[in-house]
């Protein structure tokens, strides 16, 4: 980060925490004014449920145990970016085909928009907020840095947690093996080349992910 | 989405009777497939059984044959030992599937069972006889260039449907003629993979052949020779991560450079796995050659129909089983 000091690009670390607490604060008041549920659904037909008829959930969230009460319908996505503000998990087509939703459960990837959060329990949860050591970042999200791996950004913590999988899973021994077991991250700004660049740097390199 | 009611029984028994029991009641394995339909609202089921807590994951061998538990993922089923060295075709298509988070999560019974991608059965705007009955198609006049060639309804077409089934992995097991092992009130059965999903006809609601409550526990793949020249040919709109225009799942059995035996099947042309058995056995005694495969792939569109946005099927469809079988043989 240090590379590119509060630029307009790629803004610092404060810059960064100002914009998304201002995010924060207008996503509130906005929810204040048009979404009086917490659990509305984008068709609004269905009423939220009440608070007695949620169920219990335990499970663990980047190393944290949690204890939450939630409606069955819940996905583990509007979970983790609704209930609990970790909005680092991004919802994209909201369907299984973007990938942008990309977290690990026990380990593996999976699509956390198509994984209802009740059927959870017990699993561990690592999203893109559990990737980094304190403020020193995974090798990949350097690397995803240093090779220009992003231009929105919108699909970078899937995109970068899925890396984490495909080398784990013995799947980035080539640029067209990598884009073969990358497929189901899409980025709409076309950065491909660079993204398979960033992990191909860190799978050569031999770096732990 | 509608509220539902969440269970996660741990007996078999537990969960066949709550499904058997409740007319709204459907199991959820990985949910991939299921979760995206109730959030448009085509499944509105008031009952979850999630049936995760099942002992239903192993693969194993068994006399005769390799028995593939439900709940095994896609992804364990691909790089499974036992699957790469009897049946490395599976591997194969299961691999062209769908993504690295998606074959995580979905599973062998789920595949199976897994509806078609027909944008008008997604979209409640449209009519839907699959979704409703007698409700019309929308695909027959609209822009139907994914849609079936094969096994299309010949009595009321306007009353059936002409989507085709999405699965990968179900061309391959129809071409290794599998069985799924389902069990169910009355207790348990085998059906042959040609038997398991149904052409559309006059109930195009219904995609197989289980019975309500039935529960997939496993497939079994018998034994056979087919390691060696195997191929499984995807052709999509992009390199990966799209269902099959038209797939070709094909294992062959040589002998002194001729055909001993052979299996082939297609995915992207009909309501099912398009197994072709007539072809198979006219290439039996036949020369390994391009000949060979092209009057083979002619002989495999006999009766095929397209409708108006579909019709580079029957080109691509032949081209494809030719590919396909010379794949299988590394003839160039």
């Amino acid at each position: 980060m240090d590379e590119f000091p509060g630029s307009e690009a790629h803004p610092g670390p404060d810059h960064q925490e100002d914009r998304r607490l201002f995010l924060k604060q207008s996503l509130a008041l906005a929810g204040l004014t048009f979404t009086p549920f917490p659990f509305q659904q984008a068709d609004g037909a269905e009423p939220p449920l009440a608070d007695a008829d949620k169920i219990p959930l335990s499970l663990s969230i980047n190393g944290t145990k949690r204890r939450l009460a939630i409606d069955p319908r819940s996905t583990l996505l509007d979970l983790l970016r609704e209930q609990l503000g970790l909005t680092g998990t991004k919802k994209g087509c909201d369907f299984g085909q973007c990938g942008a939703c990309t977290v690990h459960v026990d380990g593996q990837r999976v699509l956390s928009c198509l994984s209802f959060a009740i059927m959870q329990q017990g699993k561990k949860i690592m999203t893109i907020e559990g990737l980094s050591n304190g403020t020193q970042l995974h090798p990949l999200q350097e690397s995803f840095i240093k090779h220009d791996g992003f231009q929105c950004g919108y699909c970078t913590p899937g995109q970068v947690m899925s890396a984490v999988s495909c080398i784990r899973e013995g799947h980035a021994n080539s640029e067209a093996e990598i884009q073969e077991y990358m497929s189901g991250n899409l980025c709409r700004c076309g950065a491909y080349p660079n993204i398979v660049k960033a992990i191909m740097d860190v799978k050569t390199g031999g770096q732990a992910v | 989405m509608k509220p539902f009611q969440y269970v996660r029984p741990t007996r078999l028994k537990d969960a066949i009777e709550a499904v058997a029991s409740d007319p709204n009641a459907r199991y959820i394995a990985g949910g991939t497939n299921l979760i995206d339909l109730m959030k448009r609202g085509i499944d509105s089921s008031e009952k979850l059984v999630d049936i995760n807590g099942l002992p239903l994951k192993k693969i194993e061998k068994r006399n005769g044959f390799l028995r593939i538990g439900a709940l095994a993922l896609n992804s364990q089923v691909a790089q499974h030992k036992l699957v790469l060295e009897n049946h490395p075709l599976l591997a194969q298509a299961l691999n062209a599937g769908a993504s690295g988070q998606l074959r995580n999560m979905a599973t062998v019974g789920g595949n199976i069972l897994q509806r078609t991608r027909c944008p008008y059965f997604y979209d409640p705007v449209f009519p839907c006889n699959k979704r409703k009955p007698g409700a019309g198609c929308g695909a027959l006049e609209g822009i139907n260039r994914t849609h079936a060639i094969f096994g299309v309804s010949k009595n009321d077409p306007t009353q059936s449907c002409i989507a085709v089934h999405p699965s990968d992995f179900c061309v391959a097991l129809s071409a290794l003629d599998a069985t799924v092992v389902a069990v169910g009130i009355q207790g348990e059965r085998r059906i042959p993979f040609s038997n398991f999903h149904r052409l559309p006809e006059n109930r195009p609601d219904l995609d197989t052949n289980l019975e309500k409550g039935e529960l997939i526990v496993a497939v079994e793949i018998p034994d056979a020779v087919f390691t060696k020249h195997i191929h499984y040919l995807k052709i999509r709109d992009r390199a990966s991560y799209a269902f099959a225009l038209v797939s070709v799942a094909t294992a062959l059995d040589l002998e002194n450079n001729r055909i001993k035996s052979a299996r082939l099947a297609l995915g992207g042309v009909a309501h099912k796995p398009w197994r072709l058995l007539e072809v198979e056995k006219s290439l039996v005694g036949q020369p390994v050659s391009e000949a060979t495969f092209r009057k083979a792939a002619e002989l495999a569109m006999q009766g095929a129909k397209a409708f108006e946005h579909n019709t580079y099927k029957l080109t691509l469809t032949p081209n494809a089983i030719i590919q396909a079988l010379k794949n299988a043989v590394a003839l160039v």
